[in-house]
């Protein structure tokens, strides 16, 4: 087997060392009803070739070369190649959890950079290492909520991605957490603000709205604060697309911000690996989970970084820990943190624009062959359209041209009906593609 | 230098140059810039009339810089890690093993690297037949009848399983009450029994480090929902009672959760389900070889017996008709435990190492891992303090008993190993042996690299004895020393302020160097 670096006579002569006559003696430990006396039935060993080979076969077997419109929490953005040169790099890939700083300061000062920029673009004052994604992250964040405010209830937005708002729910149903949703409007697709007021009592630990929401439609955040904080509640704000914080206000109001980084430089790859990353307001900081890359000096007075404030996690609180998350997503924040640097202050103002220039093409265009929904509130790259016939089969004739179309939302949103979908335009998807789209209508 | 730094001669490591670097915030400039959008092929707009008060003013320390400088900085920064790809990770429980490149190419393929989560089934039967051959390998593997590759690390995976365990018992009417974790365990395991809502109850190891069975029939009862057991466990050592460890937690109505962290010890030459273990998870970034990448991403896919399968989380992959789909009609399912289907990325990455191996591959593969530390065992066995003397497995625990009479202990020593090219062992775990050196070579190391490790532990063992206080201030090599801790969590700085508040960062780093 090409990956395991021995010979033969290594392995008699180290059987030899060890006193074993056979590698069987090793594994007599194990009771022998219990030794596998068989082959495995897998396949045979691949040479590279075959399996590059194999894997074409998948790749081909899934959609290319197709249009695609779909958004809902994994967005296509243009990656720059130097994300995978520089993370591709042994060091980094290859390299463990930096619990030896001396000999892990690359992932280390990357992470310090990381959470420093997260900082910056959620309008937060902390920001932890990384977490798994953004529903995982939104679920944290509300069991973060909870040990602050000593409450227990969560009031989420039915905006909130319907696939986090499940992830919550299974965290929650052991952790007598009731979690209760509040309704939007029609005519903007924002939550009821008084319907939101009225579901907050003296016992909710937070409300979790999600900014651009998952009609794309951008919260006035200021003023759900406001009723979240007028009832002692925190507020936590989700987003799931991250390149809306180039142009969109950050959410300065919220106490917790449970972010998806994945537009940042991170493959859609059929939805993981991505990043979810929590940030918060600093005086949260013992009731925060996951990782945290802090800033420290040697015994010599030089800067270097260290995994900190690691009473909180499971490795040394075990049951009484913040979280049990252990392994995040480094290396996936690394990609978020060159992608950011690229574009930069500038960079990223830019691109943000960009896709809001083309989701206003797209939804004005569209919205000359359908009805377009959600109008009284700005949105980002994204936005539904109530269409003549059902989604489904819409995107059925699409498909023909090549052109994957948005995504039904009846599934998630029955009372939309069968004919509203969801549909998103971003940096990448060009005014041929949309006008083809329009077309085929 | 290297003559005053070493009694004697570190054979791996050399004197290595890398190069001082700032944050990147200290070398941004307005202006800069390593990036050109495409040209708008739509009019432009108006983002203030757009968005009205919700348009965003202040962009804060994001840097701007050209695309060398930022290649460089990233360079830089690699050249201060260590890695797999520099040599061996003696890290135990952590199985850090090869990465094989030709994983990282195919996970790259436009139609697997571009795929959404939400295009058509008709138009994803090559990621969902990714998910179904290695969702049948890893059964085939595992000895299980069911599979979720949802879970995005390990303690995910646990915390997937347990679910399922509670979802199980309150099908019978009753959730039960704890959960039984041996004081062996990896924190992640009573972290996760806790956020089920379950309480921990501690089992104590026997004399040998295995689980006491006598103590074990003391404590089952009708309230317990499960053991979370590890093994072979956190000492290395396989659990040869496990039939009737799981013969007493059935007979209760109790079910056996295996943590499989230790997986690599036993691939194709035994399989926990034939051992009668109801329910496991697998990291994919250690038996099946993902990249650890600096600490994930991960994959905790959980297997589990037939009569766990109804409560896996939804969505799970079907066939039918020859088509795979997803099937999201699962009525008792515990809930969706992460959005979309997971860490699909590892799983490409898991089933070409799968592909790579073949049966007998893998199977050649445990043997090198159990052959590894075997050695590394009777080499060091003497040297080191050996506190269980059953057979090792994977890994194998030693204790710095016989050197913390000098003052020296583990953590001293692991740094000490560092100035001699190779990263630590686990320090310190399991916390049932005192002073523990945990040692899982993996199966990816030549015996040349394993004599360089068993050569500079011997070197270390002998200056812990002629000079400890090398060892107690090691490392020496490295282009920082040992960290302020302590400093970091009491007055913790978790982010770049700007060069005015910040008194930490005005002086250039490495100096010295």
């Amino acid at each position: 087997m090409r990956y395991l670096p021995k010979s033969p006579a290594d392995r008699e002569a180290m059987l030899a060392e060890i006193g074993a006559a056979s590698i069987d003696d090793l594994f007599a430990t194990i009771p022998a009803e219990y030794q596998l006396k068989r082959d495995l039935n897998v396949p045979r060993q691949h040479s590279e070739h075959e399996v590059m080979e194999l894997f074409r076969k998948y790749s081909e077997q899934n959609a290319t070369g197709y249009a695609s419109f779909l958004g809902a929490g994994a967005y296509k953005h243009y990656r720059p190649v130097i994300i995978d040169s520089l993370s591709q790099r042994g060091e980094f890939l290859t390299s463990y959890t930096p619990y030896q700083p001396e000999i892990a300061q690359g992932t280390l000062q990357a992470l310090f950079e990381f959470q420093t920029m997260i900082c910056d673009l959620t309008g937060m004052e902390i920001a932890n290492a990384s977490m798994y994604d953004g529903s995982t992250g939104a679920a944290e964040a509300i069991m973060m909520a909870v040990r602050v405010t000593g409450r227990s209830g969560a009031v989420i937005a039915r905006t909130v991605h319907p696939e986090y708002r499940e992830v919550i729910a299974t965290y929650a149903q052991h952790q007598g957490i009731p979690l209760s949703e509040v309704e939007y409007v029609r005519d903007s697709g924002r939550i009821d603000l008084a319907a939101l007021d009225a579901a907050l009592g003296d016992d909710t630990a937070c409300v979790l709205i999600q900014s651009p929401n998952f009609f794309g439609t951008i919260e006035d955040v200021a003023a759900i604060a406001e009723i979240a904080h007028k009832k002692g509640a925190l507020l936590i704000v989700s987003i799931a697309e991250a390149v809306s914080l180039g142009i969109v206000a950050p959410p300065v109001e919220a106490d917790i911000v449970s972010l998806e980084a994945q537009s940042f430089g991170v493959p859609v790859g059929y939805g993981g690996p991505y990043c979810g990353v929590i940030a918060a307001k600093e005086k949260f900081i013992r009731q925060m989970p996951g990782r945290l890359c802090g800033e420290t000096k040697d015994t010599e007075g030089r800067r270097g970084f260290v995994l900190t404030l690691s009473t909180r996690e499971q490795h040394i609180r075990r049951e009484k820990a913040t979280s049990n998350i252990c392994t995040n997503q480094s290396l996936v924040a690394l990609m978020v943190t060159i992608f950011l640097t690229v574009y930069g202050k500038e960079g990223i103002r830019e691109l943000a624009e960009q896709n809001l220039a083309k989701a206003h093409y797209a939804a004005t265009e569209f919205g000359k062959k359908a009805k377009l929904l959600f109008n009284a509130a700005p949105r980002f790259n994204e936005f539904v359209i109530e269409t003549s016939q059902a989604a489904e089969a819409i995107n059925a004739g699409l498909l023909e041209k090549k052109i994957i179309g948005g995504l039904p939302l009846a599934k998630w949103y029955p009372e939309l009906g069968e004919n509203a979908s969801l549909w998103c335009a971003t940096e990448l998807t060009t005014k041929e593609q949309m006008d083809a789209a329009v077309k085929a209508l | 230098m290297a003559e005053q730094k070493f009694v004697g001669t570190p054979r791996k490591a050399t004197t290595h140059v890398n190069q001082n670097e700032g944050l990147i915030f200290e070398k941004s400039s307005p202006g800069k810039k390593a990036y050109r959008l495409d040209e708008l092929d739509v009019p432009a707009v108006d983002a203030g009339a757009l968005l009205g008060k919700s348009v965003r003013k202040d962009y804060g320390s994001l840097p701007e810089l050209s695309e060398i400088e930022i290649v460089r900085h990233f360079t830089r920064l690699s050249t201060w890690n260590y890695a797999i790809d520099l040599g061996m990770f003696p890290l135990g429980s952590c199985t850090m093993k090869y990465n094989g490149r030709v994983n990282e190419a195919v996970s790259r393929f436009e139609g697997i690297a571009d795929a959404h989560p939400y295009q058509p089934e008709s138009l994803s039967q090559g990621t969902l037949g990714i998910m179904h051959d290695l969702s049948q390998y890893l059964i085939e593997i595992t000895g299980m009848d069911a599979i979720t590759l949802q879970p995005a690390a390990g303690a995910h995976g646990e915390f997937t399983g347990i679910l399922m365990i509670r979802a199980y018992h309150e099908s019978k009417g009753n959730a039960r009450k704890k959960i039984l974790i041996p004081d062996s365990a990896h924190g992640t395991n009573p972290a996760t029994a806790a956020v089920v809502g379950y309480q921990v109850q501690n089992l104590k190891s026997n004399a040998e480090g295995m689980v006491d069975l006598a103590e074990l029939e003391k404590l089952v009862d009708e309230d317990t929902a499960a053991l979370m057991l590890t093994n072979p466990s956190t000492i290395g050592v396989f659990e040869s009672d496990i039939h009737k460890i799981a013969d007493i937690l059935h007979a209760k109505g109790a079910l056996l959760y295996m943590d499989g962290a230790n997986m690599n010890a036993l691939v194709g030459k035994t399989r926990p389900g034939d051992f009668n273990v109801d329910v496991m998870h697998l990291n994919l970034h250690k038996t099946f070889s993902t990249p650890h990448g600096g600490g994930g991403p991960g994959s905790g896919p959980v297997a589990c017996k037939a009569i766990l399968e109804p409560f896996l989380p939804s969505p799970v992959v079907v066939k039918k008709d020859n088509k795979f789909a997803l099937d999201y009609n699962r009525p008792q399912s515990v809930g969706r435990v992460r959005a979309f289907y997971g860490n699909f990325g590892m799983f490409v990455r898991a089933l070409a190492y799968t592909l790579a191996n073949g049966y007998d591959g893998l199977r050649l593969t445990t043997e090198d891992a159990v052959l590894n530390a075997n050695y590394i065992r009777a080499k060091l066995e003497g040297i080191f303090d050996l506190p269980f003397k059953t057979r090792s497995m994977h890994e194998v625990v030693f204790s710095d008993k016989l050197q913390s009479k000098n003052g020296v202990k583990t953590g001293d020593m692991g740094k000490r190993l560092i100035d001699y090219g190779f990263h630590a062992y686990t320090v310190s775990f399991p916390l049932i042996v005192p002073g523990a050196m945990m040692i899982e070579p993996t199966e990816s190391e030549s015996r040349e690299e394993l004599d360089l490790l068993i050569d500079a532990l011997q070197q270390i063992a002998r200056e812990a004895e002629e000079n400890p206080n090398l060892v107690k201030t090691a490392p020496h090599t490295t282009r920082i020393r040992r960290l302020d801790e302590t400093t970091a969590a009491r007055k913790p700085v978790l982010r770049w302020k700007g060069p005015e508040q910040d008194g930490l960062t005005r002086d250039t780093p490495s100096k010295e160097w």
